[in-house]
C-alpha cells in the first residue's frame, strides 16, 4: 500500500501539468470561440459540386 | 424551410400581400419581402457565399431598404482610420467591430468569407458568441470604409467599437472564469477520488497513517479550489457587506470558509469529519452556473456596446467657411456642428440655425418627431429627420443626456436592486435560521458538556450550509438555463427565475414587441384616375429622399422606376418634389390640399379615420391615400392567451396614440391598455401595480422601455431590440419571437418546483440525520453513503428540467437535420 505515497503525488503533478496546459490554451485564445471553427471545416472554400448532393428544397446550387 | 412561398428567403418575414419580387438565387427565383433583402441575398450568392443559406440556423435580419453607402465614407479618411484603429506589424491596421444581426455560426462564417474575398484583408476573426469581428487589413490595398460596406451588403451592419478596453475586459473575464472553472472541476474530481477510499475505509478498516495521508492530500488539492476558484464569491460578499447588504455570495462564502476552516482544523489534528469534497463540489457547481450566466450577459451586450450603436463616431464641424469631418471624441463645447437630414446628433447642444424635426423616441418614447428651430435644445443620440441643423455644442461625451441615462442604467445594473430582493431574502432567511440553530446547539452543549460545544456547533454549520445550498439551487438553475438556451432564450440573470415563476401580471410594450416594429402599407385608396401601382411609384420616388421610418414602407414595395427631383422636406408635414416634371406632395391631408390650385371642400376626402393615413396629391387635388400600420406579430395572440391560461394577465403600456393601441389590444385579446405613456409614466404605472404586492413581468424592445424593464420584477427583451433594453433584461428572446414567452414561464415554474423539492429533500435529510448522528446512532460509513445518494438524487431531479422538448425548433430545417439528411 505504501506505493500510494509515491503514486498520488505523481498523479497530482500530472493534474498540475494538465491544468497548466489548459491555462496556456485559454490564454492563447483557443477557447474564445467554440462554435465557428467547426463550421469553417465543413464549409471551407469549395462549394459542393452541382447536382451531386440531394439538396433540400430551396437550396442554392 | 424559408423558401415556402409565404416567407422571405433571406429574413423569413412574411411577404406583404401583392408584393411579387424575387431574388435570383442560383438558377431559381426565391421570394423576398423587400428590395433590401433582394439586394443582400443576391449579393451573398453572387459572391459565391450561398452556402450561408444552407448552414445558418437562424433567419437573417431584415435588410435595410435604403442602405446608404455614403455612411462609411468618413472611414476612408486616413487620419480618421489612424485614430480609430490600431497599428499592427508590417504597416497593417486592426479594428474590432460589433456586427448587428450576427446570430449564428453561419453568419460569422459569412462575415469571415465576405471579408476575405477582399484583397488586402490580412486576417479576420469573427466571434459569434460576442457578435464581434476583429479585422486586420493593409491600408495601402483596401480602405476601411470598403470593408464596412461589404459587411453591410451581406446584411450584417457593422458598428466600429471605440471602447476596445471593454471588449478586452469581457474577453479577460471570460478567460479567467474558464480557468477558475477548470481548477474547480479538476479539484472536485481529485478530491472525490480521495474521499471515496476514505468513506469505504471507515467501514473496512484502513491504516490510520494512510487515512491521515489521504485527508492531508485532499486538503492540499482543495486549497487552490478555495483560494482561486472561489475568489469571485468572497469578492462579491465583501462588496455586499461593505454596502451594508446581504446577497447570495454572503452565505455562500460563509459556507465555504466555515466548512474549509473546520475541515483544515480536523485534518491537521487528525480526527473529526472533513468536508473537502463538499466544498469543492459546492464551488464547482456554483461556478458552472455563474459561467453560463456570464456568457449570456456578454452576449446580451454591455452598455458600452449600446452606446456604440446609438452615438455616431464622426460629426461634421463647421470651421469658418469649411466643413470638416471630425471624430466625436475631438469635439469640444462651443464647436458648431452641421447635422444633415437623417443624421444622428453627436452631442447635446443649442440649435443656431435650421428648421429640423428631431426623433427623440429613444430618450422620451414619443414616436412623433419634434420640431426644432433656433434656440431649441437637442440631445446626442437623437435623429434629425428634417432640414439640416446648425448646432452649438453644449455638452459632449460623458456629460450628455444620453450618457446620463446610460450611467444610470449602469449603476442600477451594478447594484442589481430588483434581483437582489427575492434571492437575497431567501438567502438571508436561510442564513439567519442556520445561525440561530447553531447558536442554540452551542448554548445547549454549554450546559451539557462545554468541551463538546465547539465541535457540535461546527458540525451543524458545516453539514447544513454546503449540503442544502450546494446542489439544490445551482444544479436546477444550470439545467433550466441550458434548456432555455436551446430554445433560443438567453438567461442573463438566473435569479430572475423565481420572480418569473411568481409573476401574475405582464406589461407589454406595443411597437416592436407585440408588433413587428416595421411600418407597412396596409391599404392603398386611389382618389383620382391613377392606378394604385402608379400612385405607389410616385410616393416612393418622393420618399427616397426622406429618412423617416414611413419612407421604408414605401421603398420596400417599389422598384425604383421613378426618380424625384427638387424634393423638399417640410418638417412635420410631408414631402414636396418634382416627378416627371410634375409637382407632387406627400404627407398629411392639410399639407397636400394646400398644393391644389382650386381649393375645394376638404370634406370630399374619403378618410375613414384620420390617424394612420397619408395622402399624395398634385395641383389637381388628391391622388391617393395610403393607410400605414405596424404589423401585429403572428404569434402575439396565441402568446397572450397562453399566458392567460397560466394565470397571467396581460396589459399594454404604449407611448402611441389611443386608437393605434386599442386596435392592437383588441387584435391580440388584451383587455387592459394604456396609451400615450412616457417612459416615466410606464415606470409609475408599474410601481402602482407593484405597490399592490403584485409581481410584474415586462416585455419590451426599445430604449424607452429600458427604465420599465429595469423596474420590473422580471424583464424580457426582444433579440432584435435595442442593446440598451437588452442590458436591462433578465431574459432575451434571441429568435425575436414571442412563442417562447409562455414556455419560459412554464419552465420557470417547474424550476421553482424542482428547487423546492431539492431543498426539502436536503433539509429533511439533514434534519433527520444530524440529530441521529450527533447522538451516535448513525455510523460514519452510512452517513457517507447517505450523503452521496442525497446529492445524486438532487442532481438527477434537476436534470429533469433540461430534458429536450419535441417542439424546440418549430419544425424548422436546422443545420443538424441538414447534416443528417446529407450524410
Amino acid at each position: 500500500m505504501n506505493i500510494i505515497f509515491v503514486l498520488i503525488p505523481l498523479g497530482l503533478v500530472l493534474v498540475a501539468f494538465g491544468l497548466w496546459a489548459f491555462f496556456w490554451a485559454v490564454g492563447s485564445g483557443q477557447f474564445d470561440d467554440l462554435d465557428s471553427p467547426g463550421w469553417t471545416v465543413l464549409t471551407d472554400d469549395k462549394s459542393p459540386p452541382d447536382g451531386e448532393h440531394d439538396e433540400p428544397e430551396g437550396q442554392i446550387k | 424551410m424559408s423558401g415556402a412561398g409565404t416567407a422571405c428567403f433571406h429574413c423569413g418575414e412574411p411577404i406583404p400581400a401583392g408584393f411579387a419580387v424575387t431574388a435570383r438565387i442560383g438558377d431559381r427565383d426565391q421570394p423576398v419581402c423587400c428590395y433590401g433583402c433582394k439586394a443582400v441575398a443576391e449579393f451573398i450568392t453572387g459572391s459565391g457565399l450561398g452556402d450561408y443559406y444552407r448552414y445558418r440556423d437562424a433567419n437573417s435580419t431584415r435588410a435595410d431598404e435604403s442602405p446608404r453607402p455614403d455612411r462609411w465614407t468618413a472611414y476612408d479618411k486616413p487620419e480618421l482610420v489612424e485614430r480609430l484603429t490600431r497599428a499592427e506589424p508590417g504597416g497593417a491596421r486592426s479594428m474590432t467591430v460589433l456586427l448587428e444581426g450576427l446570430r449564428c455560426a453561419a453568419c460569422s462564417w459569412l462575415a469571415d468569407k465576405a471579408l476575405r474575398l477582399q484583397s488586402g484583408v490580412l486576417d479576420v476573426s469573427v466571434n459569434p458568441a460576442t457578435a464581434r469581428a476583429r479585422l486586420v487589413w493593409n491600408p495601402d490595398k483596401v480602405r476601411l470604409g470598403d470593408l464596412l460596406r461589404v459587411l453591410e451588403s451581406v446584411g450584417l451592419r457593422p458598428h466600429p467599437i471605440s471602447g476596445e478596453p471593454a471588449v478586452q475586459l469581457a474577453l479577460l473575464e471570460r478567460r479567467t472564469a474558464l480557468k477558475r472553472l477548470a481548477v474547480a472541476g479538476l479539484g472536485m474530481m481529485q478530491v472525490m477520488m480521495f474521499s471515496v477510499p476514505l468513506y469505504i475505509g471507515e467501514s473496512s478498516g484502513m491504516d490510520s497513517d494512510i487515512r491521515q495521508y489521504l485527508r492531508l492530500i485532499s486538503m492540499l488539492v482543495c486549497l487552490p479550489v478555495v483560494l482561486y476558484a472561489g475568489w469571485p464569491f468572497y469578492a462579491g460578499a465583501w462588496q455586499a457587506l461593505r454596502a451594508r447588504g446581504l446577497n447570495m455570495d454572503v452565505p455562500v462564502s460563509l459556507g465555504i470558509v466555515l466548512a474549509f476552516v473546520a475541515s483544515v482544523f480536523n485534518a491537521l489534528r487528525g480526527e473529526g469529519d472533513i468536508y473537502f469534497d463538499s466544498v469543492t463540489m459546492f464551488i464547482f457547481f456554483l461556478s458552472v452556473g455563474r459561467y453560463v450566466e456570464m456568457i449570456a450577459r456578454h452576449r446580451a451586450g454591455s452598455v458600452a456596446d449600446a452606446l456604440a450603436r446609438l452615438a455616431p463616431v464622426t460629426a461634421r464641424r463647421i470651421r469658418g467657411n469649411s466643413i470638416e469631418d471630425v471624430q466625436v471624441i475631438d469635439l469640444s463645447v462651443g464647436d458648431t456642428l452641421l447635422v444633415r437630414s437623417g443624421e444622428v446628433l453627436a452631442a447635446d447642444g443649442l440649435v443656431l440655425a435650421g428648421d429640423g424635426r428631431v426623433d427623440e423616441s429613444m430618450l422620451t418614447g414619443e414616436s412623433a418627431a419634434i420640431a426644432k428651430g433656433p434656440g431649441s435644445r437637442v440631445n446626442a443620440g437623437t435623429h434629425n429627420l428634417g432640414a439640416p441643423l446648425e448646432v452649438r455644442v453644449e455638452a459632449v461625451a460623458g456629460d450628455t443626456v444620453l450618457s446620463g441615462i446610460v450611467a444610470l442604467l449602469e449603476r442600477a445594473h451594478a447594484e442589481r436592486p430588483r434581483i437582489a430582493r427575492s434571492a437575497d431574502r431567501a438567502a438571508a432567511w436561510f442564513l439567519s435560521r442556520i445561525l440561530i440553530g447553531a447558536a442554540l446547539v452551542c448554548v445547549a452543549w454549554m450546559f451539557v458538556d462545554p468541551s463538546r460545544a465547539l465541535p457540535a456547533t461546527l458540525a451543524v454549520l458545516v453539514a447544513t450550509c454546503p449540503c442544502a445550498l450546494s446542489l439544490a439551487t445551482p444544479a436546477a438553475l444550470a439545467a433550466a438555463t441550458s434548456a432555455l438556451a436551446r430554445r433560443g432564450v438567453l438567461v442573463a440573470h438566473t435569479d430572475a427565475f423565481e420572480a418569473l415563476a411568481a409573476s401574475r401580471e405582464v406589461l407589454w410594450d406595443k411597437t416592436g414587441t407585440l408588433t413587428q416594429g416595421l411600418v407597412k402599407i396596409e391599404e392603398i385608396q386611389p382618389l383620382a384616375k391613377l392606378p394604385a401601382n402608379r400612385c405607389l411609384e410616385l410616393a416612393a420616388a418622393l420618399e427616397r429622399w426622406s429618412e423617416h421610418p414611413i419612407a421604408r414602407a414605401f421603398l420596400a414595395v417599389s422598384d425604383e422606376t421613378e426618380t424625384a427631383t427638387d424634393v423638399e422636406v417640410h418638417g412635420g408635414e410631408g414631402l414636396e418634389g418634382l416627378v416627371a416634371g410634375r409637382r407632387y406632395r406627400l404627407g398629411d391631408e392639410r399639407f397636400v390640399l394646400q398644393l391644389e390650385r382650386h381649393p375645394r371642400d376638404s370634406e370630399r376626402l374619403a378618410a375613414p379615420e384620420k390617424s394612420g393615413w397619408i395622402y399624395l396629391g398634385d395641383s389637381e387635388g388628391p391622388i391617393a391615400a395610403f393607410r400605414l400600420t405596424d404589423q401585429l406579430r403572428a404569434e402575439a395572440r396565441d402568446c397572450v392567451s397562453a399566458l392567460e391560461g397560466l394565470g397571467i394577465t396581460s396589459r399594454i403600456v404604449s407611448g402611441d396614440q389611443v386608437e393605434a393601441v386599442a386596435r392592437i389590444a383588441s387584435r391580440c385579446g388584451v383587455e387592459i391598455f394604456e396609451s400615450r405613456m412616457t417612459p416615466l409614466a410606464k415606470l409609475e404605472y408599474l410601481k402602482d401595480l407593484q405597490s399592490d404586492g403584485r409581481i410584474v413581468a415586462a416585455v419590451g424592445d426599445g430604449i424607452n422601455d429600458a427604465p420599465l424593464l429595469r423596474g420590473a420584477d422580471v424583464a424580457v427583451a426582444m433579440g432584435r431590440g435595442s442593446a440598451l433594453a437588452q442590458t436591462s433584461a433578465d431574459f432575451i428572446l434571441v429568435r425575436d419571437s414571442l412563442d417562447e414567452v409562455p414556455a419560459t414561464v412554464v419552465l420557470a415554474r417547474r424550476t421553482k418546483r424542482v428547487i423546492r423539492q431539492n431543498l426539502a429533500w436536503a433539509f429533511g435529510y439533514n434534519l433527520l440525520v444530524l440529530p441521529l448522528a450527533a447522538l451516535g446512532f448513525v455510523p460514519p460509513w452510512l452517513a457517507a453513503i447517505g450523503m452521496s445518494l442525497s446529492s445524486v438524487a438532487v442532481v438527477l431531479n434537476s436534470t429533469r428540467l433540461s430534458r429536450k422538448s419535441p417542439t424546440v425548433d418549430g419544425g424548422r430545417w436546422t443545420a443538424v437535420e441538414q447534416a443528417k439528411a446529407a450524410g
